[in-house]
């Protein structure tokens, strides 16, 4: 109900998260709480925080999975960090019954407007990557805000300018760019890694990106360049020919 | 708004906030890894805490448990007063007292033991990073019972690192990120050395030229990014590292050179079985080491210049015996059968391909892709190299290593590979980091004359012993430590034993003690084997109503499981609001590249009546009138608490506890205190770093232009090289004892162990719980890690992080559930040799078959942390250490040993062997042993449970 901007954004600022080297350590998650409970969105309410159910607003969280291989048996541990992906035909906006809901024309950033949102849930619902955070106590839906607040704030040194989740990412694993822009540093990783769209069939064209795995050097099928074996130069008892040989040649330097 | 009432809203969003009226630097302390945070403050309040883009050790990145520092710092469970215990102990009732009581009170218990026998004081700290103030501070009161918690952590590691290299994994040196080609992980638990293995691995994998192997019985965290995950059987490692050696011997692929120039390899070792030096190297008359040298075909000075050493063939001594070089004595044992592919396959739980691949690709790896850095340096003796050639291999090791009973001589192992692969110090390999390399082993010894009444120790308590000459012993034998360390049950305990000192001080051997003083480690919980026991030695009776050990003095920034079993509470800060410094002297945050220290300092004030340990102990020191805390007349010498000892206190002339801006400012390592040093800390972001030149960068220990600059700073004696130690002569010196030669002999219980263990070249055994239970019994592995979002970490309650991990699940591979006829959430107890315990299932198939393993920490006491009763934690968060015993089950002759490496003390809490079974439908739900809830102290906790931290701040 609440339209999109009428004319496609010129940047669509967004995330690219490596998903090969992510190692399921909730630095980005953290961060990203750390900085947004006192910033636009503020506070990321926690209820029953030191009770039988504690639980908050996070706009980013991890879900780590084992993916088992039917032939072989093998396993594969995936950490998989889920947060608003800004789409840009968003259904969380296009359902919002006041206009709360809403995306950015300039940069394509999704945001709710805290002060026209009646904490109806309708976009929660239509979401289909379950990235909105509903704060209970306020009665108001919360989200990514791409950290707005930070990416152009003028009182931080320009490096400080990105995404908390980014900045932080111990491993390197999350990028931030303008992913309209074919010649960005994310729309090149995207390219060169096949960066993908997670869930395309639903159709809300989504900005952000994930890299798949990286094939794993690990020989199962034994196409690797290196030998399988070492050839023993000798295969006495106890390597008592290879001692005899050794005293021979003095092995030296 | 136009017309469309459904147009979108623009809202006025305000795109530069001011974040913050004051940005502070210092340095981090949610978990053991020192890196550099910026702290953004508002109106006096933490807003905002980001990594510090300038630091070495994490480049601006922060790890989960970084970020939630705020909620560590604003904990409901802070604790607020000095306290004194008034209910029993265990009770958690106390009363609020004021500081001045309690230092008269701490000052009457440790002055009356000072003026009597010091050692009846047992001070022991745990995730301490004050070590070099807490050990001197021991050595000036006198006691010899000091130690940090090394003896649970990674004592093998170090100890075998030390003596093998003169550097460890971890704290003393890292991986070449930048060059190697081969990276191998072993036993590294989720998020050791958090950001910088981070980091590392993320350069490492996305210059997408390298192989990344990560060798654990279970596939998270680190292992589950790795090319290769090798599930081993906990425990096999050293077997697994041994046929790799086995593997590159018989094909002939390891680095002559290397092991000629800078390895004791060539060192020619007497072989006269029975005789007193049996075993040890042969010497000349000043002590030098000899080898044959085949240019002049005669028995030579290891040190001399140009020799062409042999590195196999015996060869006859002019008085008649046979030596042999090291070479040839570690070729002869790994060449044999027993250590082959075939032999150990099974047991590691691995194929015999697998292995062989692995093998093969080391070899591959180091010989065929060797890296040339055109780098010209001088070596030892003068060889000029116009180049520096890497073997790009590099390996890092820790806890799965470290916590067996068999993990000293395994790290050995892995040292062997190492060296074997020429890849020690060299572009692509591991590297040391400073004050590392140092002489193998380094100075000091640990002290060993009696402690006297009234009088400081005359050396440190810890040291490096290199025989039996420097074992802490009372002169009949007995240990003279309460712990046992350096007793002939553990004689390389280079880190003490914390994890025996509860139980040895309740059964009052080797003596009873007085005062037992600790800070941050929670001894009554996750921090101790066998939690039921300790909290009975901890309030144990004797027939006068009186407590067994007599008096607990703990100091700790929040309400833990340990603080209601002291009867005196010393409250502490939380991490941001204190000085600290990250020594040189004890564990700073250098990098191959270059030494590093750095300082915490305050960046809000405490709004409790609460004060630094630090402070607390040097004002403490003063009081009982300690040398080297008090002036002549009497007064206290650092009246300005711990930053001015941090200024002014000197360990040696010129070397104090910071090497930054010494002196006239423009000092470096040595100088004298200048009074501005703590600025110039601040202005640089509350770090020093010190960048070595190109030709310093590589192959430190034997490097001549490193060499000349660590004597300068003063991290090694002499400008002397540091020949790598694959044969180790103090592991021989003790066994000759058992053999019954030199001054000092084991009793004859200890005999037979001391022989075994003290091999001077690495072997593999069974670990001791595997070996003493019935494994048809007992048939799997049990295993804990902490999850990355709070590994390391203490204070280890925490609003965020909770609402990631709140409870644990013991998890199995569904293969070994099916056979157990175990379900997935299922309840089950996990028993062991002492006891049981009660968890939740779940399976997962990245584990190895035979194991089991749950997250470490999670649980905790009712009552403790701020927590409500009903809390997971509580509820459903279950300790395997409540199964982990202290002893070793009975053995021949009746004595119980305790469960740690026999040649380092180091406890093995990894050797845990389980069954699993259901629990009835009536148990399901709830874990146990439950203990009594403690009374709760949660002053700061919100009255509604909602915590709406930074609302504050909004200015939108």
């Amino acid at each position: 109900m609440t339209s999109l901007p009428a004319a496609p954004p010129s940047k669509k600022l967004g995330l690219v998260v490596d998903l090969d080297i992510c190692v399921g350590c909730h630095a980005c998650a953290v961060n990203c709480k750390e900085w947004n409970t006192s910033g636009h969105m503020a506070p990321l309410t926690d209820l029953d925080a030191y009770g039988a159910d504690p639980n908050g607003v996070w706009f980013n969280r991890i879900h780590t999975f084992e993916v088992t291989d039917e032939a072989t048996g093998a396993s594969q541990t995936v950490h998989f960090p889920r947060s608003c992906l800004h789409c840009d035909d968003a259904p969380c906006v296009t359902v919002c019954p006041t206009g709360a809901s809403y995306k950015r024309s300039d940069d394509g950033i999704v945001l709710v407007n805290a002060d026209t949102c009646i904490g109806c849930k309708l976009c929660s619902w239509a979401c289909p990557y379950g990235a909105r955070e509903y704060d209970e106590h306020e009665g108001v839906m919360k989200k990514c805000t791409l950290c707005v607040d930070k990416i152009y704030n003028e009182t931080l040194p320009e490096e400080s300018r990105v995404p908390a989740c980014v900045s932080t990412c111990p491993t390197g694993a999350r990028h931030f760019g303008d992913l309209a822009d074919p010649e960005s540093d994310v729309s090149k990783l995207v390219a060169t890694r096949q960066g993908f769209e997670l869930m395309p069939e639903q159709g809300t064209k989504p900005v952000n990106r994930y890299l798949p795995l990286r094939p794993r050097q690990d020989d199962r099928d034994g196409t690797m360049s290196t030998p399988r074996t070492l050839d023993h130069v000798d295969d006495s008892a106890d390597g008592a020919g290879l001692l005899a040989r050794w005293v021979d040649r003095l092995l030296s330097a | 708004m136009g017309l469309n009432p459904f147009e979108t809203v623009r809202e006025a969003v305000d795109l530069s906030p001011e974040v913050a009226d004051t940005v502070k630097t210092t340095t981090c302390y949610m978990c053991a890894c020192r890196c550099g945070i910026k702290v953004h403050l508002k109106n006096g309040k933490v807003r905002y805490i980001e990594g510090n883009g300038d630091h070495p050790v994490n480049r601006g990145v922060l790890c989960a448990k970084g970020s939630a520092g705020i909620m560590n710092h604003y904990s409901p469970a802070r604790l607020t007063k000095p306290l004194r215990r008034k209910g029993p102990r265990g009770s958690g009732e106390f009363e609020e007292i004021e500081w001045g009581e309690a230092l008269d009170e701490a000052v009457e218990a440790l002055g009356a033991v000072r003026a009597t026998d010091p050692r009846k004081l047992a001070f022991f700290t745990g995730r301490d990073q004050s070590q070099s103030l807490t050990g001197w501070w021991a050595t000036q009161f006198g006691t010899p019972n000091f130690a940090a918690h090394g003896g649970f952590c990674s004592v093998n590691m170090a100890a075998a690192g030390l003596y093998t290299l003169g550097g460890a994994f971890w704290e003393f040196g890292e991986p070449d990120w930048e060059h190697t080609r081969y990276f191998i992980m072993f036993g590294v638990a989720e998020d050791h050395d958090s950001n910088p293995i981070k980091i590392g691995l993320g350069t490492l994998k996305t210059r997408g030229d390298a192989k990344f192997v990560s060798v654990n019985p279970v596939q998270t965290g680190y292992s589950a990014i790795a090319d290769e995950w090798i599930g081993i059987r906990p425990g096999t490692d050293g077997l697994f590292v041994l046929a790799l050696v086995h593997e590159l011997l018989k094909a002939e692929k390891f680095d002559t050179a290397f092991l000629a120039r800078y390895t004791n390899a060539p060192w020619l070792v007497i072989q006269d079985p029975g005789a007193a030096d049996d075993g040890l190297f042969v010497r000349d008359d000043d002590g030098n080491p000899l080898v044959f040298d085949t240019t002049s075909e005669s028995v030579v000075a290891s040190s001399g210049v140009g020799l062409k050493p042999a590195l196999v063939g015996e060869h006859i001594l002019i008085d008649g015996r046979k030596a042999a070089p090291v070479f040839h004595l570690l070729a002869h044992r790994y060449l044999k059968d027993e250590y082959a592919p075939e032999a150990v396959a099974d047991r590691c739980g691995l194929d015999v391909e697998q292995i062989r691949r692995i093998a093969a690709e080391l070899a591959e790896v180091a010989f065929e892709q060797e890296i040339t850095l055109d780098i010209s340096w001088t070596d030892w003796n003068g060889r000029e190299h116009q180049t520096m050639t890497g073997r790009p291999v590099s390996f890092h090791g820790m806890r799965g290593i470290s916590a067996h009973s068999n993990g000293f001589h395994t790290c050995r192992a892995i040292h062997l590979l190492q060296i074997l692969l020429g890849s020690i110090d060299v572009p692509g390999g591991w590297r040391y980091k400073a004050p590392f390399p140092k002489p193998i082993p380094p100075s000091p010894k640990p002290e060993t004359a009696p402690p006297q009444s009234g009088k400081p120790l005359a050396g440190p308590p810890i040291g490096n012993p290199t025989g039996p000459e420097d074992l802490v012993l009372d002169p009949d034998g007995s240990p003279g430590r309460i712990d046992k360390a350096y007793s002939w049950e553990h004689p390389m305990s280079i880190h003490g034993l914390m994890h025996m000192v509860i139980h040895n001080a309740w059964a009052e051997d080797p003596y009873p003690i007085d005062v037992l003083l600790l800070y941050m480690a929670n001894m009554s919980w996750n921090s101790s084997m066998n939690v039921p026991d300790t909290i009975k030695y901890l309030t144990e009776t004797d027939d006068n109503g009186a407590y067994v050990i007599p008096k607990i003095i703990y100091s700790d920034a929040y309400y833990s499981e340990m603080v209601p079993y002291a009867d005196l509470i010393l409250p502490d800060t939380t991490y941001l609001e204190r000085w600290d410094c990250i020594s040189l002297l004890d564990r700073p945050i250098s990098s191959a590249h270059g030494p590093a220290d750095a300082i915490r300092q305050p960046v809000c004030p405490p709004e409790r009546d609460v004060r630094p340990f630090q402070d607390v102990l040097l004002d403490l020191g003063a009081r009982l009138g300690l040398p080297g805390m008090v002036r002549e007349d009497g007064t206290p010498k650092f009246p300005g608490g711990y930053a001015d000892y941090m200024t002014n206190h000197e360990r040696a002339p010129g070397i104090g506890p910071l090497a930054g801006w010494r002196g006239n400012g423009a000092e470096h390592g040595r100088g004298d205190p200048n009074p501005d040093q703590l600025q110039a800390y601040i202005d640089n972001g509350c770090f020093w770093q010190h960048q070595l030149t190109e030709e310093q960068q590589y192959y430190k220990p034997f490097n001549k232009a490193y060499l000349v600059f660590a004597q300068e700073m003063g991290f090694i004696p002499a400008a002397e090289p540091m020949i790598l130690q694959i044969y180790s002569e103090p592991l021989q010196l003790f066994r000759l004892a058992a053999r019954g030669h030199g001054q000092r002999k084991p009793p004859e219980e200890h005999r037979a162990r001391v022989d075994t263990y003290f091999d001077p070249l690495p072997i593999w055994y069974m670990p001791f719980e595997e070996a003493g239970v019935d494994t048809n019994d007992l048939p799997l592995h049990a295993l804990t890690q902490r999850p990355m979002h709070m590994y390391h970490s203490w204070g280890s309650q925490n609003a965020w992080l909770r609402q990631i991990t709140n409870s644990n699940r013991l998890f199995i591979h569904p293969e070994t559930a099916d056979d157990l006829g175990i379900a997935d959430d299922e309840w089950v107890w996990i028993e062991s040799h002492l006891g049981r315990v009660k968890g939740q299932v779940k399976l997962m198939r990245g584990v190895n078959r035979q194991t089991v393993w749950t997250w470490n920490a999670i649980g905790k006491r009712r009552g403790a942390w701020g927590l409500d009763n009903d809390a997971p934690e509580a509820a459903k968060g279950f300790l395997l250490n409540h199964v982990i015993s202290e002893l070793l089950p009975v053995r021949e002759g009746g004595y119980r040993h305790s469960n740690s490496d026999p040649v380092t003390g180091q406890a093995a809490w990894f050797d845990l062997r389980v069954k699993v079974y259901r629990c009835s439908p009536q148990e399901a739900g709830a874990t146990e042993p439950m203990f009594e809830p403690m009374q709760e102290r949660a002053p700061f906790r919100p009255a509604d449970g909602v915590v709406r931290y930074g609302q504050e701040f909004n200015t939108s």
